[in-house]
C-alpha cells in the first residue's frame, strides 16, 4: 500500500501504519490533509504498512504505530501517534 | 492479513505438541476452567473452528528457564505460550531474569527467541549479559534477535498510537527465527508514554492476545517504585498468566534479594519467598529442598585427626554429617579443625578449607605451628583453601559463591571457619536460613563438614547464632577453665548423634610437638588441669615412688628378720645337735663304768687267787638262776 504523493521539494515524509488500525487510519487521513493544507506543491509522502512489509519496519526501528518520519529536510524527525495535533505536527516538522 | 496461513500452521504445531503433553488428570480438570475462558476470549481473533485446537492450548505446559531453582519451585518453569510479568524495583534483576531464561532456552532448548527491549539499548544489554559470561555474539543471529524499542527522547508524541505495527514486525521475525520465547523488557516505558490508562491497557491486552495467538511464552518485566505506580499498573497482574515479584531489601546494611510468585493460572507453587543471588553464572534460587528431609546415611567412621577425640566419639565422626566445634576465641577450634582436614588429605580425600576474615596462607602457617600440615596438600590441590570477607557482598551470594565452588571442586570434608563471624548477618532470618540450606545442600552433597563457632559460654538455650545446632550431628565444645593463675582448654561433647560418646572432660593441649588430649584430674572436688595437672601428676608420682621405696624397705626388713629366724634355727639346731652328742657321750659313759666294776671284781679277784667263799658261790648260784630263766624265756 506503499504510495508517493507529489512532487519531490523539500519535504520528506514516511508514515508507518498497521494496516486499518484505527489509529494508523487516523494518522493516513491527518497527515494527508496537513500535507495538501499546508504544503500542497512540495512534499513526498511514503506509506508503508508494517503488515505487509515487516522487515521495513526493522530497518527503521519501528516500535509503534502510527510513526511519521521526517527524512528530510534534515534533521530527520520522529513523530508518533495519530498525528491528531496539528500544531505539534507543524512546528516538528518546521524545526531546523 | 499475509501472516494468517503461517501463523495457523504453527498453532497446529503446538497444538499437537501440547497434546502429547496432555497427561494427567488434574490437570485437565484445572484447564477445563481456563478452556472455557479462552474460548471466550479468543473467539473474535480465531476462528471457531480452532476452538478444539485451543482447547488443548489451555492446558497448561510449561517451558523450562534453566534459572537454577526456579524450575523446582514451579514445577517445570513458566508457562508455555502465556504471559508471566516479573515485577521489582531498580537493581532486582528483572532483566537478568529475562534474559537468563531466554538464552538458557536458545542453549539448552535450542529455542529461538526475540528481546525487546524498552529501556536499554541492545548494546548495553549485551554488555550486561557478558558479565555472566553469556557470549550473545555466538547465539545472537542463529536464535536470538534484540529488537531496541527505545523511543528517543527527541520523539514528538501527537495523538494517540498502538503497537500492531511493533507486533507485526515481531511476528514476522519469530517466524524467520522459529523463536518459542519473547521478552518485553521494560513495559512500564512503553505505556508510560501512553500516559492513558484505557491504552495501556489495551495494548497490553493486545500484546497478550498476540503472545496466545502466536505461542510464544512471554515475559514482560515492570518496575515497580511508588505506590501510585504501582497501583497504576496493577491490571497486569490481573491480566497475565503468572506474576513473579523480585524484592532487593536492605537489612542492617546487607542486602537481600529474593523471589516470589504471586499467581500461576492452572498450576500449583509455592508462595514463599525465596533468595535469590546473582552470581558470576546469573541469578540462582535457593530453594530451601524438599519438605521431607532425605539423606543417605552412612555409618562409617572418619577420623577427627586427633586420635583420642576418636576414642571418645567411638571411632570418629560420622561420614556426611555435621559437626559444630564452638568455644571461645582461641580454643583451638580451627586447629581442630585444621587436624581434621589434614587427617582427611592424608586419607586422598578432597577437602576444602572456607575461612572468614583470616588470610588463607595465614591460617595455613598458623596451623603449622602446632604441627598441622597443609601445604602440601593446598599444592597439589587435594585441598581448596577459601577465603571472604564477612563484610563483603550479600550472604546470599556468599552462599552461592560458594556453593558453586563447593560444585567444582567436589570436596568430601570441608571446614567453614567460623560459621559464626556471619552472625551478624544471622540476626537476620534470612541469613540464617541462607547458613542452614548451605548445610543442607552440603548434607545432600554427602559433604562431611566441620563448623566452627564462636561461642563463649555453652548457653543451654541452643539457639546459638544460627541455630545450627540443632542442625549439628556433633557438637563438641571447647572452654577455657580459669584456675590458679592460667587458663587451660577443656574439651567436651556436647552431643553426638548417633554415638554412644564419652561424656568425660578432656584437656587440650597444644604444642610445636602437636595436639593431644589429656586426662583431666579430679581431687578435692576440683578439676585439674595445667599446672594444677601437672604438680597432680608429679605428687602422684612422688606418692608412688615413696611408697616403692617403703614397701622395699619393708621387705629388706622382713628378709632381715626371717634371716634371723633362719640363723635362730641354726643355732638352736645346732645346740640340738650339742645335747643330742651329749646325750649319747652319757649313755655311752654309763655303760662302760658297770663294766669295767664287774670285770674288775673278777681281775681282782683273779688277782688275789682267791677261794669261791660263799659270797662268790652265791654270785654264782645267782647266776645260774639268771641262765635258766633266760632258756625258759627263750622256749
Amino acid at each position: 500500500m506503499a504510495h508517493v504523493t507529489g512532487k519531490n521539494r523539500g519535504l520528506r515524509l514516511r508514515l508507518y501504519v498497521a494496516a486499518n488500525a484505527p489509529n494508523s487510519l487516523l494518522a493516513v487521513a491527518n497527515v494527508k490533509a496537513l500535507c495538501a493544507t499546508h504544503f500542497p506543491s512540495a512534499h513526498v509522502l511514503e506509506i508503508v504498512d508494517l503488515l505487509r512489509h515487516p522487515g521495513r519496519g526493522l530497518e527503521d526501528g519501528i516500535v509503534v504505530t502510527p510513526t511519521l518520519l521526517k527524512l528530510s529536510p534534515s534533521p530527520v524527525q520522529r513523530l508518533i501517534g495519530n498525528l491528531s495535533d496539528t500544531d505539534r505536527v507543524l512546528m516538528t516538522l518546521a524545526a531546523r | 492479513m499475509s501472516a494468517s496461513n503461517g501463523k495457523v500452521t504453527r498453532e497446529k504445531k503446538h497444538a499437537k505438541q501440547r497434546s502429547t503433553r496432555l497427561s494427567r488428570a488434574e490437570r485437565a480438570l484445572r484447564a477445563g476452567e481456563r478452556t472455557v475462558e479462552r474460548r471466550t476470549e479468543s473467539s473474535h481473533a480465531m476462528k471457531s473452528a480452532h476452538a478444539t485446537v485451543k482447547s488443548a492450548h489451555a492446558t497448561v505446559t510449561k517451558t523450562l528457564t534453566g534459572i537454577q531453582g526456579f524450575d523446582e519451585i514451579t514445577n517445570g518453569g513458566l508457562p508455555r505460550g502465556r504471559t508471566t510479568l516479573v515485577m521489582g524495583g531498580p537493581g532486582c534483576g528483572k532483566t537478568v531474569f529475562a534474559l537468563q531464561s531466554l538464552i538458557n532456552g536458545a542453549n539448552q532448548m535450542d529455542d529461538g527467541g526475540i528481546f525487546v527491549a524498552f529501556e536499554e539499548s541492545t548494546r548495553q544489554i549485551i554488555a550486561n549479559a557478558a558479565t555472566f559470561g553469556w557470549d550473545l555474539s555466538v547465539l545472537d543471529k542463529k536464535k536470538l534477535f534484540f529488537f531496541d524499542a527505545r523511543l528517543s527522547p527527541e520523539i514528538v508524541k501527537s495523538g494517540d498510537f498502538d503497537l500492531v505495527g511493533m507486533l507485526a514486525l515481531l511476528e514476522s521475525k519469530a517466524r524467520d527465527l522459529g523463536a518459542k520465547r519473547i521478552v518485553f523488557d521494560g513495559i512500564d516505558v512503553l505505556l508510560n508514554l501512553l500516559d492513558d490508562p484505557v491504552a495501556e491497557r489495551r495494548e497490553i491486552y493486545r500484546i497478550r492476545e498476540w503472545l496466545s495467538r502466536t505461542g510464544l511464552t512471554g515475559i514482560v518485566t515492570q518496575k515497580v517504585g511508588g505506590l501510585e505506580l504501582d497501583q497504576r499498573y496493577n491490571f497486569l497482574q490481573f491480566m497475565v498468566d503468572c506474576v513473579v515479584v523480585l524484592r532487593h531489601q536492605v537489612v542492617d546494611g546487607s542486602a537481600f534479594r529474593n523471589l516470589r510468585i504471586v499467581k500461576y493460572r492452572g498450576s500449583g507453587f509455592s508462595g514463599d519467598e525465596f533468595p535469590i543471588a546473582l552470581t558470576a553464572e546469573g541469578l540462582q534460587l535457593t530453594n530451601r529442598g524438599p519438605r521431607e528431609l532425605k539423606y543417605d546415611v552412612s555409618d562409617e567412621r572418619i577420623s577427627s585427626g586427633l586420635p583420642r577425640l576418636d576414642k571418645m566419639l567411638q571411632g570418629g565422626f560420622h561420614r556426611g554429617t555435621n559437626v559444630l566445634i564452638s568455644g571461645a576465641p582461641g580454643t583451638a577450634k580451627s586447629t581442630l579443625a585444621g587436624l581434621f582436614i589434614e587427617a582427611a588429605c592424608k586419607r586422598g580425600e578432597r577437602t576444602m578449607y572456607v575461612s572468614f576474615d583470616e588470610g588463607a596462607t595465614q591460617i595455613v602457617r598458623n596451623l603449622r605451628s602446632v604441627g598441622v600440615q597443609l601445604d602440601p596438600y593446598v599444592k597439589s590441590r587435594l585441598l581448596s583453601m577459601y577465603s571472604t570477607r564477612t563484610r563483603g557482598p550479600n550472604i546470599e551470594d556468599q552462599f552461592s559463591d560458594l556453593r558453586a565452588k563447593v560444585r567444582s571442586h567436589k570436596p568430601s570434608c570441608l571446614v567453614i571457619d567460623p560459621l559464626s563471624a556471619l552472625s551478624t548477618k544471622l540476626s537476620h532470618v534470612a541469613s540464617a536460613d541462607a547458613a542452614q540450606q548451605f548445610l543442607d545442600f552440603l548434607k545432600g552433597e554427602g559433604v562431611t563438614v566441620v563448623n566452627t563457632s564462636l561461642m563463649d559460654g555453652l548457653s543451654t538455650d541452643e539457639a546459638t547464632a544460627t541455630g545450627i545446632s540443632t542442625i549439628a550431628d556433633t557438637w563438641i565444645h571447647v572452654s577455657y577453665v580459669v584456675q590458679d593463675g592460667e587458663r587451660n582448654r577443656a574439651l567436651t561433647i556436647v552431643k553426638s548423634r548417633g554415638t554412644g560418646h564419652s561424656n568425660q572432660v578432656r584437656e587440650l593441649t597444644l604444642s610445636d610437638k602437636g595436639v593431644d588430649l589429656a586426662d583431666v584430674f579430679i581431687a578435692q572436688g576440683k578439676v585439674l588441669m595445667g599446672v594444677a595437672r601437672w604438680e597432680w601428676e608429679q605428687e602422684e608420682e612422688a606418692t608412688q615412688q615413696r611408697s616403692d621405696v617403703a614397701t622395699e624397705l619393708k621387705r629388706l626388713q622382713l628378709q632381715v628378720a626371717q634371716a634371723e629366724a633362719a640363723a635362730r634355727l641354726q643355732v638352736v639346731q645346732t645346740e640340738m645337735d650339742a645335747r643330742s652328742a651329749e646325750i649319747a657321750l652319757l649313755a655311752r659313759a654309763t655303760g662302760s663304768a658297770s663294766k669295767l666294776q664287774a670285770t674288775d671284781r673278777a681281775v681282782l679277784r683273779k688277782m688275789r687267787h682267791a677261794d669261791d667263799d660263799g659270797r662268790f658261790a652265791t654270785s654264782r648260784a645267782r647266776a645260774g638262776v639268771a641262765e635258766r630263766n633266760g632258756k625258759e624265756a627263750g622256749r
